[in-house]
């Protein structure tokens, strides 16, 4: 087509004026997906058709509102949609529907078995379905009716100060120790030479990088007795200089827990 | 007195990010021998009426009570929103409305009642809110998840429980 000088050009490429859209014109499926998006599935589709026909569910012309559903998948078909398969089932079922209609009435004893109330069963469900999702949408909810009056409290954190924990918690704590550590000693072979220093070196060494060590944990109870009561004493002599210091978590039973004397506090 | 004790009720729950139970508003006053939990009610109902000149009132949702503006002045507190209030999406509400209605019920048979499959992320977007939970699994092949709703979503829908729900029209028989 030769464009007359009067008519207006569709739009300007670089310059240059457009009179007619090019051959192929790329639309994006997607933009059709919206129609296919506008149905929650085949039961919805069922019911806008029905429902916009002001007809009673439950007495529906199954003959006329399968050609109008059928036209409907037919369109979708059309756009190149990639049909759910739920709409071509749905399809099936009013099919058979239609044709079972067609036979004689005597045909259609068993009610039971009769596909047309089961989907008139299902539709009046789905009615409900929707009509309670619009019930729940129309409550006054918070952050679009409702907002929860409240004002900003900042509280300052607080450090809760740990219970004290005396000599004789201590010494209770580590007779449990002793105690299994006595479990050992007959494996005992060979003594192996124990250093208090060493020790203290050890524990401490244990502390590093750890905020807290659990009591217990400063001890192996394999080296018997002797090698317990060497890393008790090196804990002592730490807490006499004041290295480390011993807590308790909060509770009566909690375990007692060994911790490097914070630097400024040292 | 009551007036007074109105104040710090209103006090509590202005300083409190969620609704408090009577339990919990009873803590509050561990230490006051004449303060129970009778005296609270009625402290509350003085409150809720100290409210009403106000901008929001007290109500009392699924855990406890809590104070909200009132729905009037709504259109003038969600301009502090950017964006508008959240719409949700059909199969969001109607996969909410059947837990809700339905419940204790499984993803099979939301399926079978909306006739469409559904998409996983709906589900999980519901637990993520903290307005479904997995109540249980049924006793049959493959033991699913019975979802059903929480104390949150009776919350956040002003609702004290299950029954508040509105009616549903009743299913009527099938003419023939």
């Amino acid at each position: 087509m030769i464009p007359l000088p009067h008519q207006l050009p569709l739009a300007l490429v670089r310059g240059e004026a457009v009179h007619k859209f090019p051959e192929d014109l790329y639309i994006p499926p997607d933009a059709l997906e919206v129609i296919l998006d506008a149905f929650e599935g085949p039961l919805d589709l069922l019911l806008y058709l029905i429902k916009r026909q002001n007809l009673d569910i439950r007495d529906i012309p199954i003959a006329e509102i399968t050609r109008q559903y059928m036209d409907y998948v037919e369109l979708m078909k059309e756009f190149r949609l990639d049909l759910a398969a739920e709409y071509l089932v749905m399809a099936a079922l009013l099919a058979e529907i239609k044709s079972r209609l067609l036979l004689p009435r005597a045909a259609i004893l068993n009610e039971e078995n009769d596909p047309r109330a089961e989907l008139v069963r299902r539709l009046q469900e789905y009615d409900q379905c929707k009509q309670a999702a619009e019930a729940l949408d129309e409550l006054p909810r918070l952050e679009r009716e409702h907002w929860q009056v409240q004002t900003a409290v900042e509280l300052p954190k607080t450090d809760k100060p740990l219970p004290e924990v005396d000599l004789k918690e201590l010494l209770l704590a580590f007779q449990t120790v002793l105690k299994r550590a006595e479990q050992f000693s007959s494996h005992q072979v060979k003594r192996e030479p124990l250093s208090i220093r060493e020790r203290m070196t050890q524990v401490l060494a244990a502390l590093q990088g750890k905020p807290r060590i659990v009591f217990h944990e400063l001890f192996t109870v394999e080296e018997g007795r002797r090698g317990v009561v060497v890393a008790l004493m090196a804990i002592l002599e730490l807490l006499k200089a004041q290295v480390i210091e011993i807590g308790q978590a909060e509770g009566g039973d909690a375990p007692l827990y060994i911790s490097l004397v914070a630097a400024e506090a040292a | 007195m009551n007036t007074q004790l109105a104040l710090i009720l209103e006090a509590i729950l202005l300083t409190a990010d969620k609704p408090l139970s009577l339990n919990q508003l009873g803590n509050f006053f561990a230490e006051e021998a004449a303060v129970d939990k009778l005296v609270i009610k009625a402290a509350l109902k003085q409150l809720a009426e100290q409210a009403q000149p106000r901008s929001f009132e007290l109500v009392e949702t699924a855990s406890g009570y809590r104070l909200q503006t009132k729905q009037i002045y709504s259109q003038w507190a969600i301009k502090h929103q950017e964006e508008k209030a959240p719409k949700y999406s059909r199969v969001f509400l109607e996969t909410l409305a059947l837990i809700a209605w339905r419940q204790p019920i499984t993803r099979a048979e939301i399926e079978e009642i909306r006739g469409v499959t559904v998409n996983a992320n709906v589900i999980r977007a519901l637990v993520e809110r903290e307005w479904v939970r997995v109540l249980g699994h049924k006793e049959v092949p493959g033991r699913p998840e019975l979802l059903g709703t929480t104390k949150q979503f009776l919350d956040y829908f002003n609702l004290k429980s299950l029954e508040d729900l509105p009616q549903l029209e009743e299913l009527k028989d099938i003419v023939i």
